[in-house]
């Protein structure tokens, strides 16, 4: 056991660092976490432009598409030390990482020739338009309409959560096409120019006060047949792909952990109650737990192996936990820590504020209970939940 | 990154597992749980001793296998598995690493080939009553040459040769090396909630002793031996954690309630999804613990106290749910799930109970972080 790179994997890290020093300056850890704006827009475009030409974007994919045809370790090397400067990405890492694979996995060699070289250079943005109103942990059950006309498809409903939906240039867009087909079977994607009339997106308020998320809405967009993702009633099919890559894609969560919480406990002289102590260590292990098994798979990697499901235990353990080191560091600072000012409260309300973030993220990119079904159906064999959706119209089936 | 067991530690444990699901069936165990008089099973022990496990790590210059501690490590994984009803931790973990760590030239020559060979079988007497060890306040004394004072409860106590023990040395404190068969010593079963793991009151009238280590560093040597048991220890919990794990899911899908698997159930789901959890933190910690035991890396104090505690957590939490997911038949004698839930809390307690770990590891965040 070591935690050393091997020579080859050195050597890339060499090179990758000797990149990102020549064009970007080191992640200055005070500066907010979370880019946005017009601004941010432009410098990431610009960002994801170098990087591709100098080969070191999306490194797993083939050259063909403008990869640089590596292995999934340099990947990771890659995003460690990206990681260490102040890289504006964000913005391409859905369409990237989730959106662009299902084109290259379904389309038309034409949609390949049109949509990835222009999404790799950083040109086009992407988003993903899967969960509804109605369709959240059980996205099959989207109800957005897209009804045949000709040689169009007439599309009509609302997606919600859609992250970027305003800045998109493109997005998947996964429709209802048979009502009458069981929910499973009834489904299509296509390919959908975010720019066009009947297209609207409206930033929703969430619960922590911001407006990061949107709300779609789409009437009587016209998408041409051609360019749909898979066969008409095969979208489940496409939407597997594209939530495969969603799960290598979610990580950890922004926000304190142990090691400021500890810090933070020191100045108030609560690092002396027995009671913090206890909870810091709980803290600690699992925090632990969940960074040592990401080495774990990323030896698997770096052996060339597939890694094993034990990744899937990440989000879990890191919602969960911000969410509790926030509501203890609150509770640390007793009455004042309802105060939410960024400019008087201790660590700049960073514990205020991600403790309004904690919930959000135990619901996005699967729910705690999803990801628990997951485990136990995937990775257990326990069997699954209970269908009574399963071989009943779509539309017979009980809504609310 | 290489942060795994090699393929030869990997084929060790298949062979280990291979071995003792054949040998060391939870049949064997129940023949020690059901009968009073037998402190471990003597089959068992013979065959592991004849394995030359009980010298994986001890060095061939004394007798051992000479591999490492990470070979020792994937062994008490599937020993933990295995619930194996023998004083394997207590001679390994905890009397062999104490004279590798401490012992002069001498006595390691003497004893660590009789370990190996099987002839001596040793424990570890730090308890002394209700409470953690506090290494200030030991009733137990060594004078130089022999040891006075009473330590309960000593896993496998009644059936070791020889003990270390830590005592009150002027002072300060010092691991005595204590040969159990000698005048002065006096031992009697006591009564514990695992059978499967024997436990002695031992009784020290001037018992003859020999110091390991210097005189007054018993206290850091304890703390330092407890570092690398704990991370063995924790290997044991995991494999019994695993297990326990199994069993659940084997019986959730087999047991039919209200005419389907019980596992088909999200409260079933999502205790055994949460087990999976708990399980894949211990075993990342365990790794990192038995990279830094082997390496002997500065992180060690906290690597040790990492995967301890969260080895302790997810055994402790798989062995209850476990019972929980078999329902009343959890719940009854037949059933092996309390052998693991009983196993849990030994191996939780021994050798300081979480808290004491919890403590000792924000200590040694606090020293690595320091203002």
């Amino acid at each position: 056991m070591d935690f050393n790179d091997t020579p080859e994997e050195a050597e890339f890290r060499k090179e990758a660092r000797a990149f990102l020093e020549k064009h970007l300056k080191p992640k200055d850890t005070n500066a907010p976490r979370r880019g946005s704006g017009e601004e941010f827009l432009k410098r990431a475009k610009a960002w994801q432009k170098t990087k591709a030409e100098g080969g070191f974007a999306q490194i797993t994919w083939p050259k063909e598409w403008g990869g640089r045809g590596g292995t999934s370790m340099q990947q990771v090397v890659w995003n460690q030390e990206e990681g260490k400067f102040d890289a504006p990405v964000g913005p391409f890492a859905i369409g990237l990482g989730m959106c662009v694979p299902t084109v290259i996995a379904f389309g038309s060699d034409e949609h390949k020739k049109r949509y990835v070289k222009p999404a790799l250079m950083g040109e086009e943005i992407w988003c993903q338009l899967f969960s509804e109103p109605a369709a959240g942990s059980d996205v099959a059950g989207v109800k957005t309409r897209a009804v045949k006309d000709g040689d169009e498809w007439v599309i009509n409903g609302q997606k919600v959560w859609t992250t970027g939906a305003h800045y998109s240039d493109y997005g998947i867009l996964l429709t209802r096409t048979d009502p009458k087909a069981p929910k499973h079977k009834g489904l299509t994607m296509f390919i959908v120019d975010m720019k066009q009339k009947g297209v609207e997106a409206k930033p929703i308020h969430q619960a922590s006060g911001g407006r990061e998320f949107n709300e779609v809405y789409f009437t009587d967009v016209r998408i041409p047949d051609s360019d749909r993702l898979g066969d008409v009633g095969a979208g489940w099919k496409v939407a597997l792909v594209t939530l495969m890559n969603e799960r290598l894609a979610v990580g950890g969560s922004p926000g304190p952990d142990w090691k400021e919480i500890m810090e933070y406990a020191r100045g108030t002289g609560s690092l002396t109650d027995q009671a913090f102590r206890e909870k810091l260590a709980d803290w600690y292990v699992a925090a632990q737990g969940y960074s040592l098994t990401k080495f774990r798979t990323q030896t698997a990697l770096s052996r060339g192996e597939t890694p094993g499901p034990e990744n899937s235990i990440g989000k879990i353990i890191t919602a969960n936990q911000l969410q509790d080191i926030c509501n203890s560091a609150i509770e640390m600072q007793d009455h004042y820590g309802i105060m939410n000012d960024t400019d008087t409260m201790p660590a700049n309300g960073l514990f205020q504020q991600s403790f309004m973030w904690a919930p959000g993220l135990r619901i996005a990119g699967g729910t705690d209970e999803i990801l628990k079904n997951i485990i136990a159906e995937r990775v257990l064999g326990l069997p699954q939940d209970v269908r009574v959706d399963k071989d009943v119209p779509f539309e017979t089936l009980k809504q609310g | 990154m290489n942060f795994d067991f090699s393929e030869d530690q990997k084929f060790l444990a298949s062979e280990a597992r291979k071995f003792l699901s054949a040998q060391c069936t939870t049949a064997h165990v129940r023949e020690v749980l059901d009968d009073d008089k037998k402190s471990h099973h003597e089959g068992v022990w013979k065959q592991v001793v004849e394995m030359g496990w009980l010298g994986t790590a001890i060095p061939e210059e004394y007798g051992g296998l000479g591999l490492g501690m990470l070979e020792l490590c994937v062994i008490a994984e599937e020993m933990g598995r295995a619930l194996a009803p023998v004083p394997f931790a207590s001679t390994v973990y905890f009397f062999s690493e104490a004279l590798k760590l401490a012992a002069s030239e001498d006595q390691k020559k003497d004893i660590l080939p009789k370990v190996a060979s099987g002839e001596v079988i040793g424990c570890h007497a730090a308890s002394e009553g209700p409470g953690p060890v506090d290494a200030d306040k030991l009733k137990t004394t060594f004078d130089g040459s022999k040891v006075s004072g009473t330590k309960i409860p000593v896993t496998d106590g009644d059936v070791a040769t020889h003990a270390i023990v830590l005592a009150k040395e002027g002072g300060g404190a010092s691991l005595v090396l204590v040969d159990l068969t000698a005048q002065g010593v006096s031992r009697s079963p006591v009564q514990t909630l695992e059978p499967t793991r024997s436990h002695a009151e031992i009784k020290f009238d001037g018992a003859p002793g020999v110091r390991i280590g210097e005189a007054g560093e018993g206290a850091s040597l304890n703390e330092a031996l407890l570092d690398r048991a704990a991370v063995l220890l924790a290997f044991e919990q995991l494999g019994g954690a695993d297990r326990c794990l199994e069993m659940g899911t084997e019986y959730a899908k087999e047991r039919y309630a209200f005419g389907r698997p019980i596992g088909g159930n999200q409260a079933i789901k999502h205790k055994l999804a949460e087990m999976y959890v708990k399980n894949q933190v211990a075993r990342s910690n365990c790794y990192y613990g038995a990279w830094a035991l082997s390496t002997d890396a500065s992180e060690l104090p906290e690597a040790a106290a990492s995967s301890r505690l969260a080895a302790s957590d997810a055994y402790w939490f798989a062995s209850k749910e476990n019972i929980q997911t078999h329902g009343g038949m959890g719940f009854t004698w037949e059933v092996d799930c309390h052998l693991f839930y009983r196993r849990a809390k030994l191996l939780a307690v021994q050798a300081g109970a979480p808290k004491v770990w919890k403590e000792k590891l924000v200590s040694a965040l606090e020293r690595k972080n320091a203002a």
